[in-house]
């Protein structure tokens, strides 16, 4: 890729420590262990996985919200890690990275009108802007996001979900950020609705050349805004690559399953569904060698016992000793 | 004789800004291991309607139906303690958040041996045995112990696993699932489904699958009946629908699927769905329906072939006109 990349993860792990009391040790959850990415303008990568595989732990660090426990992390340049302490480069870099959530009926004050909403970025980071300019910036961006700038003075809670979830775009790209991190930006809206905000994403993406760290657990969504893909569970990054050649050419056993169990809307569909059997490990007592071996219809001695390395099938990137060995061809891929 | 019908169901709710219709004269009929499934957007009425088929309704809900029974018995005649008797024994409800809707002061052999204890008349042992018998039939592994778990120390699976189990300890004939995996992850939902669909034809009991998921009504489905703003729109089989949709409605509502899209730009229903106070004249779907024509604005339609549209779409997906009022309107 010819532009260089807006944002530059390498290995990132975050641990927490979890209960503990006075006689008793902290368990540590390692919520993201080892993750590399880069973000590119005007790209979209999309991170799946199910509950408890570390989505929204990288979300939280992309956005500052918590530093990483090692890695490094680097935004627009600047190292977001150790940068972070120095006030001005701080400044720079949250107004960097902007942040839309899942729930719009959550993340919107409702005692705050839209208007003051929209301004209130303006008024802590560009405090040079006069009321009148930020009236104007405010209007300006709730017209560019499909509503009607009359709605300016207006409260959430006169507003739909799919209206609510445009306001908290319009919110975050007040200060015209070049990364903006979307945390299943549509699960909450109905199907209909859902197609316009996705339009949206994909209109702003354009004219702002942004670029999105798009979380989400719905493959079909992600299989049709996503550039590049990154499957996780339970912390680890298990395939990642361009969205296309993973999606024709699933190799790790796990995005073979959550391909083959997403249901698809074509009753003729016959196919063989990988079943996995069991539940999600939980990350306090992840099992040894490959996380995913318990639940892995392709397991042997050797995942019980070493976790793998991620190995480079270009395009691809996968970790599973089974891609390594050549087990995973018996099994063929779900969907042509 | 089908096993459930319902004629003409209409619920109403008294609100602060009058009455508010949230299911309008809706006719459903499913046969015994019939599995049927109920889409639509939320405030469609899905869910209203089957909880009023239960009697789970508040007070401020007004129901009245035609005709209501389940396999011959009418419900709505019937004294209250006599409607108790069938609820959760003849016809069972699963919800959609499997966290709340157990009683987390209790452990989960309990709240199954309880349904039990109402509804059936075994000894103290037999219920045991029986709990034990349904949860490793819903797949739950080393029931005995599982039984005197408390529903925090269950996962959300685990907790639909249970529900399910509970649902079915009384054998129903009618089984409503109401967004049953919508709370659960992919892989989960997977196996969730597998479990109602191969229940459903173990025990023969028919099946009503309330979803907004499209994608879940065309792997487990038979039948879909597709709501809109309180109105039945289409009812279709599973495979005629997918292909050939004949509500503009159904074909925009399957257009808007990422997974279906061709181009970049997905094709969306602009607007919103009608809420309680702006409510459109004529169809309830013609401010949004880009088929609309006058008529559409101010008659509303009837149902005819299953389909509720003046002018139904033909299998190339373009509107038809059997009542010739596009001609008469000069629409071509």
């Amino acid at each position: 890729m010819s532009t260089p990349p807006v944002l530059q993860a390498r290995d990132l792990h975050r641990h927490y420590d979890v209960g503990g009391g006075a006689f008793t040790k902290p368990t540590p959850l390692r919520a993201l262990a080892g993750a590399s990415f880069d973000l590119y303008p005007g790209k979209t990568l999309a991170v799946v996985g199910e509950s408890g595989c570390g989505k929204s732990t990288m979300a939280r660090l992309v956005t500052m919200m918590e530093p990483p426990t090692s890695g490094t992390l680097e935004i627009d340049g600047l190292d977001a890690v150790h940068g972070k302490k120095s006030r001005n480069v701080a400044r720079q870099l949250r107004q960097t990275v902007q942040m839309v959530f899942q729930d719009p009926y959550g993340s919107l004050n409702p005692r705050q009108r839209v208007g003051a909403m929209l301004e209130e970025p303006l008024k802590i980071n560009r405090p040079t802007l006069s009321a009148k300019e930020r009236e104007e910036a405010g209007r300006s961006m709730m017209q560019r996001v499909g509503l009607r700038s009359e709605h300016y003075d207006r409260y959430p809670h006169m507003f739909s979900g799919g209206q609510r979830q445009r306001i908290a775009i319009a919110r975050a790209l007040m200060l015209n950020p070049k990364i903006v991190v979307l945390d299943e930006p549509v699960s909450a809206l109905d199907v209909s609705i859902q197609a316009q905000v996705l339009n949206l994403l994909n209109d702003l993406q354009e004219e702002f050349q942004l670029a999105y760290l798009f979380i989400s657990h719905d493959l079909s969504v992600v299989k049709h805004v996503a550039d590049d893909v990154m499957v996780m569970y339970l912390g680890h990054p298990v395939e990642f690559g361009p969205s296309k050649e993973a999606f024709a050419n699933p190799q790790h056993p796990y995005t073979r399953a959550l391909l083959s169990a997403t249901p698809m809307a074509d009753p003729r569909r016959t196919r063989q569904r990988i079943k996995l059997t069991g539940e999600i490990p939980s990350p306090l007592n992840p099992p040894s060698g490959c996380t995913f071996h318990p639940r892995c219809p392709l397991a042997n001695e050797r995942c019980k016992r070493e976790a793998p390395k991620t190995l480079t099938r270009d395009p691809v990137t996968v970790a599973c000793h089974a891609v390594e060995e050549g087990r995973n061809e018996v099994v063929s891929s779900p969907r042509a | 004789m089908a096993l459930l019908e319902i004629k003409n169901l209409t619920v109403e709710f008294s609100t602060a800004h009058g009455p508010f219709r949230a299911v309008d004269n809706i006719d459903l009929s499913v046969d015994a291991g019939e599995l049927v499934a109920i889409v639509g957007e939320s405030g469609s009425g899905k869910s209203v309607s089957m909880l009023a088929l239960m009697g789970l309704l508040p007070w401020t809900a007004k129901v009245t139906a035609d005709r209501m029974a389940l396999d011959g018995k009418e419900l709505t005649e019937m004294p209250q303690d006599q409607r108790r008797r069938i609820a959760g024994k003849d016809m069972a409800m699963i919800f959609q958040e499997p966290m709340t809707s157990l009683n987390p002061c209790f452990t989960v052999g309990f709240q199954i041996n309880e349904i039990m204890k109402r509804h059936l008349s075994l000894t103290r042992q037999e219920r045991d045995k029986r709990a034990v018998e349904l949860m490793s039939l819903v797949g739950i592994p080393s029931p005995e112990s599982r039984l005197r778990a408390f529903p925090h120390q269950l996962s959300g699976g685990m907790s639909q696993r249970v529900m399910i189990a509970m649902m079915i300890a009384c054998n129903p004939r009618l089984l409503i699932a109401d967004e049953p995996t919508t709370a659960l992850d992919v892989t989960i939902q997977a196996q969730i489904l597998e479990l109602l669909a191969s229940l459903q034809q173990d025990t023969g009991m028919a099946l009503v699958l309330i979803t907004h998921d499209m994608g879940v009504v065309a792997e487990v489905a038979q039948r879909v009946i597709v709501q809109y703003a309180g109105q039945q729109v289409e009812s279709r089989n599973v495979i005629d629908l997918f292909d050939t949709p004949k509500h503009p409605y159904t074909q925009a509502l399957l257009a808007a699927l990422p997974e279906r899209a061709t181009t970049q730009h997905l094709p969306s229903i602009p607007g919103v769905v009608p809420g309680q106070l702006d409510r459109p004249d004529g169809c309830l779907f013609n401010p949004r329906c880009q088929y609309a024509i006058q008529a559409c604005r101010h008659t509303p339609p009837g149902i005819q072939n299953g389909v509720r549209c003046h002018t139904p779409l033909n299998a190339q997906g373009h509107p038809t006109d059997p009542m010739g009022l596009r001609q008469k309107e000069g629409v071509s």
